[in-house]
């Protein structure tokens, strides 16, 4: 199996902070990836690295076997057009009505008539559920909605690779279920290599292949549902069970209460 | 808000702000008279210029026939030389014409006042580059108080 | 030593903020332009900074030109001198008040709502997701708004300068009795298309390109919070006044200071 994107040893610091100490991952072709972990530890950041907009400090991110950053600026450009991202607010243009966010990337991209464009936008609105809100400007939709004709706009351009960055946070269980059913429909039918960063345990179980999960700097579990779920690693199955304490402390890194009350 | 409509309202803003530009270029800064159509120079020697400054009106009975192009210090008899640009079409000044520094009421901008002297036979007429030998100089306050106190003093 | 310390690292703030104005001006006004699609929405920005603001300009340019009208006039007729309440208020308005007060009340009304946008776009992610979408945020939204105020702020200029004559016109001559004719006259003989009209314009564009750069890079560098745009709307507001102000009084000296 070809893998799309491929990271290799990638260290990233954020000033004096490591975000990523020498992690390497892989992302097969036509699948679903998800990356899992906790807050905070720069999920997004791996997707904004993957897409450029980033630089690691060391080691390297390949897509379709080219890599990212050694790109200049007109190849990396070319390359983006191959990959989309749906980002965690939606990230769809407020002065622009649902229609024409869809469109965006059509008339930026492609020199098809105006007649095809309508034709396409409302084929890929069709496909999210929200053929009717064409005209919609994006402070009229839900969170959900956003999100879904986000998504119609992602797939505008029929990408190779879509990142989703936290696709289910804060959404209700209908929309959340809409979109599950939505991303794995995507993923089937477009034969798209899809990455989603997410916390949300139950959900990523049910849509992806393969699952890394990161935490301190490093990827501490992977491998498919089954074997995640099967994890010997105390710290994978804190993450899966949400427990409040375990290797991943509840208290943030502080000097023992005991002392610090009473005197040492 | 449709594109056309907000087309049509920055068409609107755009020539609000065009006719803005010709309503100061030509009612408040009035470029319909002057810097059209030709000139030619006269030269004029003054013992005192006053006030007078580049770009101040050269008028005939009050109406505007030129500007004062430069104002500078002859270097032989130091004597302020004032070179003043006259629009062509008031051409054919007589030689015995005189200039004058005046000013425009009590408080005002000074400006040169022409005299045009009586043409008869003989005289001949001002041409470009020449000289006006008749001129009278500005008024200077100070001087006319001077003038006042000594002529008191001499009752 | 702590004095120091914040002082020089105030100054190295500084510089390299100064510096990524610059590369964000370079990327959008000057490197690769394109047209075609750059003149539509530069035309949508025009009607947002300019058409918007008109209002403003509108009512301040005739207040201000009104007010003038009354002071001047109550100065003036001790002297008796009140005929040249015209050039009076012709020459603030086209040397100093036009684009000066313009440039105030865009920053207030424009360049505040530009940095606000722009910080949006970043802190939900627009600019982003432009980028994504291998769209160059810089001439996507950038260029079209940087251009528009900058040719629409001289714009205003003039319609202030051309209401405030206006409306000194309204004070002095038709409520204070001034002879209309020598209140045109005599401004048409004080003032001068160069020296009076056409340097007002070139303070009016310097002070558009300042404001405008501000108030984009602002929004641009802002931290994509609620506090950090806020703070970076009210400093688009305070820099860019005191940059006009300053900018004013060299520009003034260099055209005026030596005659």
């Amino acid at each position: 199996m070809k893998n799309l994107v491929e990271i290799k040893n990638l260290t990233f610091k954020r000033g004096d902070r490591t975000i990523y100490h020498d992690i390497s991952m892989s992302i097969p072709e036509g699948k679903t990836t998800a990356i899992m972990g906790p807050s905070g530890i720069g999920k997004t950041t791996m997707l904004r690295l993957i897409g450029g907009q980033l630089k690691p400090d060391s080691g390297d991110v390949l897509f379709a076997g080219k890599s990212i950053p050694g790109m200049n600026r007109a190849q990396l450009y070319a390359c983006r057009r191959h990959m989309s991202m749906l980002f965690q607010s939606g990230a769809l243009f407020t002065e622009m009505s649902v229609f024409d966010n869809v469109a965006f990337p059509l008339r930026e991209h492609s020199h098809l008539s105006e007649d095809v464009i309508r034709t396409i936008v409302l084929l890929k609105l069709q496909a999210v559920g929200l053929r009717g809100a064409e005209k919609l400007l994006p402070s009229e939709l839900s969170g959900g909605m956003a999100r879904r004709a986000a998504l119609a706009r992602a797939i505008a351009l029929d990408p190779r690779l879509i990142m989703y960055d936290e696709p289910f946070a804060g959404q209700d269980p209908i929309s959340m279920g809409v979109l599950v059913k939505l991303i794995k429909d995507l993923n089937d039918a477009l034969n798209l290599t899809s990455i989603v960063v997410t916390h949300d345990v139950t959900e990523v179980l049910t849509i992806a292949d393969y699952i890394y999960i990161i935490a301190e700097k490093q990827v501490i579990g992977e491998g498919t549902p089954e074997q995640i779920k099967n994890s010997d690693s105390a710290l994978v199955q804190q993450f899966l069970r949400g427990d409040a304490d375990g290797p991943v402390p509840f208290h943030y890194p502080v000097d023992d209460i005991s002392s610090a009350l009473l005197g040492s | 808000m449709n594109s056309r409509k907000m087309e049509i309202a920055v068409g609107l803003f755009v020539s609000l702000a065009v006719a803005a530009f010709l309503m100061l270029a030509l009612k408040v800064a009035d470029q319909g008279m002057q810097g059209s159509g030709e000139t030619y120079e006269l030269f004029a020697k003054f013992d005192n210029i006053g006030g007078l400054k580049a770009r101040s009106a050269v008028k005939v009975g009050g109406v505007i026939i030129g500007r004062v192009d430069s104002i500078s210090l002859d270097k032989d008899d130091f004597t302020p030389v004032v070179k003043l640009v006259v629009s062509q079409e008031y051409g054919d000044f007589p030689d015995t014409s005189s200039v004058s520094i005046l000013t425009s009421g009590l408080l005002g901008e000074q400006y040169v006042g022409f005299q045009p002297g009586f043409s008869f036979d003989g005289v001949d007429t001002l041409k470009p580059g020449d000289f006006i030998e008749d001129t009278k100089s500005a008024l200077v306050l100070e001087d006319l108080i001077g003038q006042f106190l000594f002529s008191r003093n001499d009752e | 030593m702590e004095f120091f310390a914040r002082t020089g690292r105030n100054t190295i703030d500084g510089i390299t903020r100064i510096g990524r104005a610059s590369v964000m001006f370079w990327g959008a006004i000057v490197a690769r332009p394109r047209p075609m699609k750059s003149i539509p929405l530069t035309i949508k920005q025009m009607y947002v900074v300019g058409v918007q603001s008109l209002l403003i300009i509108l009512v301040s340019g005739l207040f201000i030109g009104m007010v003038m009208g009354l002071q001047g006039y109550t100065v003036l007729v001790n002297y008796g001198a009140e005929e040249s309440l015209g050039p009076m208020v012709a020459l603030s308005l086209l040397r100093e008040l036009g684009p000066v007060v313009t440039a105030l009340l865009f920053a207030g009304r424009a360049g505040s709502a530009l940095t606000a946008e722009i910080g949006l776009m970043k802190a939900t992610e627009q600019l982003s997701s432009l980028e994504m979408m291998a769209v160059d945020p810089l001439r996507q939204v950038i260029a079209p708004r940087l251009w528009a105020g900058i040719l629409t702020m001289p714009m205003l200029a003039l319609i202030f300068s051309a209401i405030g004559i206006l409306g000194g016109h309204l004070v002095g001559v038709d409520w204070l009795g001034v002879d209309a004719g020598s209140y045109w006259s005599i401004m048409q003989s004080a003032v001068d298309l160069n020296e009076d009209i056409m340097n007002g314009v070139i303070k009016s564009v310097v002070f558009a390109i300042v404001v405008t750069w501000i108030a984009v890079f602002n929004g641009y560098d802002s931290i994509p919070t609620s506090e950090g745009i806020s703070k970076a709307t009210t400093q688009t507001v305070v820099h860019s006044s005191l940059a006009v102000l300053g900018l004013d009084f060299v520009l003034t000296a260099v055209m005026f200071g030596t005659e």
